[in-house]
């Protein structure tokens, strides 16, 4: 069964890529759509059987076949399943097949209908392999395959330049930290001659000292594969521009694969970054300066899909946070509602893309609650989780507790907390800033058609997800509801807390008024006193501060800079291969020697006697000198 | 019997087929594919019989010996182990691909054609078997001969340039190999009275390191320009480019194996002590080799040359492996070897279709052809893919367990070693969007029946050995422990 549910999206993309230009459209559907549903609905009964009847050591092993084996190096293809992973795959498949019945509706007019299908069901295959994979190359393989299939769909127009340009800097971009992450793997198996995880968890701590160098760079070097993946500081650049692909893609990168492989990764291997204090330090750090500069980012951008991507950023900057603090189960648990509300307002926003002619400017948005009321009422479920409006949404439930672990955790200080407080503000403002522009005022697009039911019944399902999903974990002080943590800290261990701290309830507090406040800000920015807005748009300082933010802090033009223009500059110049040029020149200098030569060879009886003679006096001379 | 016969095949096939071109140009290529094809099938055949003998730790299959110039001490030894076996199967392979690649593409003295490329083939096995070092020298000259010919008859425009190059590079490193070796048997004669070339007599000579120094160098030199390696590179971007496409894929895919194969089997036993010494040098000029082929490739715009580079940087690969004297990284030099034959010749070949259609080279004046022919976008992007090293691909095995071995010979090399795959990545993308992506202006044809049999073969072979590489680490398993253990 394990097997099967991995195996179904490869089967799809198999049919779909040899077979897929001869089959009908109905049938690419049913095929690409039915593999990953099929898919989902095994992963249910899977996760009811284990629930129920959990193996005794928490873990179910699936032995395929033995990969390679050479030296002492010893590799399987084999998958296993823990509470963990299942919550990933159940997220992968369950979300993956709702964009997928989504797509069956979103790209019906495209030309590369069976290509898409089939790239997209590779995507959800790889990403399966990369959370069941029972050892790290069995995982760097779905890493990889992940990260080729984003590369896939961010340029699935590929008629477009500036598609490509996206597709292939997503590729570059993570490609920088998979090779730290692959020399990770490298250091990790010559310290422990074994990549399979468990046995790498079971002996790491007897074999390094906590704190020790060689251990902190193992995690720091996990940890930089983790950032390429997750889109989190200074390897974040791609994230925006993915925004290329199709909003499908788009909803799947940022929601069920992809940018949460990171998260995957840190908390799997968290045995080594707990022996590491230093580094999950740094990963606390980087999750907490990301989800605010991104946070800032995303409160100023125009197209609404990069909004959301800034977002995605910032909230998978929470979840790095979380896991730096120690708190893993709650970097899960948020990965959990994200992934419902995060495809949610993606696919809500492709849904009024695609009513709009294709328009991704807000601004030129407006007034479609009334015109698309079932897209208004799903998107604001949306937005109210990512906001983390109190009670009434999914993301409330997760983002407190990371809020209170900022604090709380060993790890927690002030700063990490005022960052993750700044962050719920600048969320809930820009959560606001979009519902109001987009949804509120005058139309000022008309709407071609509205979405098909393959669309909206995906998006009421996540829209109810969205709402009720964090229900099954409470803040510990308000109701003892911890189904999640539960689960979660079979294989995870439970955050160690400083002690003496004040009451829970104030910090929730604060977040509480803070997002509300966040909201009040939009409300009264975008609807109420306009005229701030107009006024700000004349101070020349605001008006760099915006662009700073909207050019997402000035990272491409520091990476161009430092990196791409060096680079081109180097290849340009050595176009044609300066050690050539040394035989190039050697080839000369022997021509050059053969026309000195062949000039003597004149045929003029002349220079011959002349010659001769020489010869003769210079030999009749060495004789008389020496 | 069977190894003579096995080279005997090809030479004869090769005159069969050039003979028969005289009355029907048909004729002469289905004789080359019969003979090529008749290889292919003995050494697949080999594998599975001797595929036993492998894993019960058995070194040498085959092993014949006849008398050629018994004065001089010359002896026609050919022997086969598991090492020469895969080597030889990847020959076949490659060779059957290069008779089908050249059917539609070779109109003028088609008989010619297939002698040479059929000659190559036969001093390509030869030297894969050859224990003896002269006729190890002689099939190593017969390798050369036939292919300058395939490069300046049929090549392109530079062509004339292009096979000189090759040749005078080729056999400067071939004069200095054969230095080496009358110098090893004149050393080893008056040690020990008998004057012979046998390579399992001469792997006993005791050498001063002196002097040995001197000799090691002659026979690496030769290698390193075959493999190539920087500095010894700059022959093979214009070879590559001007060869016709069943000369590029024979160049890529054979000719610069012979040179890892060289040193594997000649230098490393006959050398132990002196390639233990220069192991991190050679390491060293294999991160060298990476990197600045890397870089070449990224900026080139003929897409011959552009593969040609990544040549360059992939067989910088090999040498890491063979000089990190650890037994992974062993396997993945010879999984190297095999996998950038199966994906850099494909890459050749499309390459060929594509000046097939477009007549030029140039991938500026490409692009957006994925519209006009899916089939072999999808092909090119998976053997991009597998130049990248992608995992499920057979060249992520083989460069993983390169880096992964080398990591225990020295860390710094190895992480400069692995950020080759970011600038793997850097140059394949680059070459597929400027190729197949972007907007469409041209409409040709997508794949013939042909073409896609070809290719479907080759990518068969690159999954299976992504996906399953154990039974050739197994069958070069014990060659590779000797090396390693010596």
């Amino acid at each position: 069964m394990l097997a099967s549910i991995a195996a179904l999206p490869f089967l799809g993309f198999l049919l779909l890529s040899l077979a897929g230009r001869r089959l009908p459209r109905i049938a690419i559907a049913w095929i690409g759509a039915g593999s990953v549903s099929l898919a989902a609905i095994l992963t249910v009964l899977y996760g009811i059987h284990f629930l129920q009847s959990s193996p005794d050591s928490g873990v179910d092993r699936w032995l395929l076949w033995q990969w390679f084996t050479a030296g002492n190096l010893s590799v399987s293809v084999s998958l296993s399943v823990d509470a963990l992973s299942l919550v990933f795959i159940f997220i992968i498949t369950f979300v993956g097949a709702l964009i997928h019945i989504y797509s069956t509706g979103y790209m019906r007019q495209d030309r590369d209908y069976a290509r898409f299908f089939a790239c997209m069901n590779l995507f959800v295959g790889a990403m399966l392999v990369l959370v069941m994979a029972d050892n790290l190359v069995l995982l760097y393989l779905g890493w990889e395959g992940v990260g080729m299939c984003s590369y896939l769909l961010i340029g699935f127009w590929y008629e477009s330049p500036a598609n490509c340009q996206a597709a292939n800097k997503a590729f570059l971009v993570t490609r920088i930290g998979d090779t730290a992450m692959l020399i990770g793997l490298f250091l990790v198996f010559s310290a422990l001659h074994t990549l399979n995880i468990p046995a790498i968890l079971e002996q790491a701590p007897g074999h390094f000292t906590k704190g020790a160098p060689n251990i902190t760079l193992i995690a720091l070097l996990l940890l930089a594969g983790g950032m390429g993946k997750s889109a989190q500081l200074p390897l974040q650049t791609w994230l925006p521009d993915a925004m290329a692909g199709p909003s499908p893609v788009s909803a799947l990168i940022h929601a069920a694969t992809m940018v949460t492989a990171g998260v995957y990764l840190i908390a799997r291997m968290h045995t080594l970054f707990q022996l590491a204090p230093a580094a999950m330090m740094i990963t606390a750090l980087v999750g907490g300066v990301t989800l605010f500069m991104a946070g800032c980012s995303a409160m100023v951008q125009t197209d609404i899909k990069r909004i959301l991507a800034y977002s995605t950023i910032s909230q998978i900057g929470y979840m790095f946070l979380a896991l730096g603090l120690g708190a893993w189960s709650a970097a899960i648990f948020h990965f959990f509602t994200h992934a419902f509300f995060k495809a949610l307002l993606f696919l809500a926003a492709g849904a009024v893309i695609e009513a709009l002619h294709h328009e991704q400017d807000i601004f030129r948005m407006g007034g479609l609650k009334a015109r698309m009321p079932l897209v208004f009422y799903t998107f604001l479920a949306g937005a109210a989780a990512l906001a983390a409006l109190p009670f009434v949404s999914a993301g409330f439930y997760s983002k407190d507790p990371i809020l209170w672990y900022a604090w709380s955790s060993r790890n927690g200080n002030a700063f990490l907390w005022g960052l993750s407080l700044a962050g719920a503000f600048i969320t809930a403002f820009y959560c606001t800033r979009l519902m109001l522009v987009v949804f509120g005022g005058e139309m000022k697009t008309r709407v071609r058609e509205l979405p098909g039911k393959a669309m909206t019944i995906p998006l009421a399902t996540l829209a109810v997800l969205s709402v009720v999903a964090g229900c099954i974990e409470w803040p510990h002080n308000l109701l003892h509801l911890s189904l999640f943590s539960d689960l979660i800290q079979k294989v995870l261990p439970a955050p160690v807390l400083k002690e003496q701290l004040p009451a829970e309830g104030i910090f929730q507090l604060a977040a509480v008024v803070v997002t509300l406040l966040g909201i009040y800000t939009g409300y009264l920015l975008y609807h109420g006193e306009k005229s701030i807005l107009v006024r700000w748009q004349r101070s020349p300082g605001k008006v760099m501060t915006r662009n700073f933010l909207l050019g997402g802090w000035g990272f491409d033009q520091l990476y161009d800079t430092l990196f791409v223009q060096p680079f081109l500059f180097i290849t340009r110049v050595n176009k044609t291969d300066v050690v050539d040029r040394v035989y190039e020149g050697l080839a000369q200098v022997n021509v050059k020697f053969n026309r000195l030569l062949s000039t003597t060879q004149n045929g003029s009886l002349r220079w011959y006697i002349a010659g001769v003679l020489i010869g003769i006096l210079f030999i009749i001379t060495l004789q008389l000198v020496l | 019997m069977m190894l003579p016969g096995m080279i005997m095949t090809l030479l004869i096939g090769g005159l069969l087929s050039w003979m028969a071109a005289r009355w029907n140009a048909v004729l002469s290529k289905w004789i080359a594919l019969l003979a090529v094809g008749a290889d292919l099938s003995l050494a697949g055949y080999w594998w599975f019989h001797f595929r036993d003998a492998a894993s019960s730790g058995s070194s040498w299959f085959i092993d014949f010996q006849t008398g050629w110039i018994p004065s001089f001490g010359i002896g026609f030894h050919v022997a086969m182990d598991g090492l020469g076996l895969v080597l030889l199967l990847l020959t076949f392979f490659l060779g059957i691909l290069a008779v089908l690649c050249s059917w539609q593409e070779i109109k003028e003295r088609t008989g010619f054609f297939y002698f040479n490329l059929l000659w190559t083939l036969a001093g390509i096995s030869g030297v894969f078997v050859a224990m003896d070092l002269f006729l190890f020298y002689f099939f190593w000259e017969v390798m050369l001969v036939p292919m300058f010919f395939l490069i300046s008859i049929w090549g392109d425009a530079r062509r004339r340039y292009a096979a000189y190059k090759f040749f005078i590079f080729t056999q400067a490193g071939g004069l200095l190999m054969l230095l080496a070796i009358l110098a090893l048997y004149f050393i080893h004669g008056r040690q020990t009275g008998t004057y012979t070339f046998d390579y399992f007599s001469l792997l006993h000579t005791s050498l001063a390191s002196s002097v040995s120094r001197w000799i090691l160098s002659g026979f690496l030199i030769a290698f390193a320009i075959k493999l190539p390696a920087v500095p010894f590179h700059s022959w093979l971007p214009d070879a590559h480019s001007e060869a016709p496409t069943a000369g590029s894929l024979l160049l890529a895919g054979l000719l610069l194996k012979t040179g890892a194969y060289g040193i594997i089997r000649f230098v490393l036993p006959l050398f132990p002590r002196e390639s233990a010494a220069i192991a991190w040098w050679a390491i060293l000029a294999g991160v060298i080799a990476i990197v600045y082929g890397a870089l070449l490739a990224f900026a080139q715009t003929d897409l011959k040359r552009l593969i040609a580079y990544t040549s360059v940087s992939h067989m910088g690969f090999v040498l890491l492996g063979i000089f990190s004297f650890s037994e992974i990284a062993m396997q993945g030099a010879v999984m190297q070897i095999l996998t950038h034959g199966i994906s850099t010749g494909a890459l050749f070949v499309m390459a060929g279709m594509l000046k097939e259609r477009l007549h030029t080279r140039d991938i500026e004046q490409m692009g957006g052809l994925w519209t006009s022919m899916p089939v072999m976008g999808g092909a090119a992007l998976l053997f991009t893919m597998a130049s990248l090293g992608l995992p499920m691909l057979g060249n992520f095995i083989a460069e993983f367990l390169i880096l992964l071995g080398t990591f225990s010979a020295s860390v710094p090399l190895a992480v400069i070693a692995s950020f080759g795959l970011v600038l793997s990545a850097l140059y394949s993308l680059r070459m597929v969007r400027k190729v197949f992506l972007g907007p469409a202006d041209l409409p040709l044809k997508d794949l013939s029946v042909r073409e896609l049999l070809i290719l479907a073969a080759m990518s068969i072979g690159i999954i299976a050995l992504g996906l399953y590489p154990q039974p050739v680490i197994d069958m070069v398993r014990t060659t590779v422990r000797q090396l390693v253990t010596r």
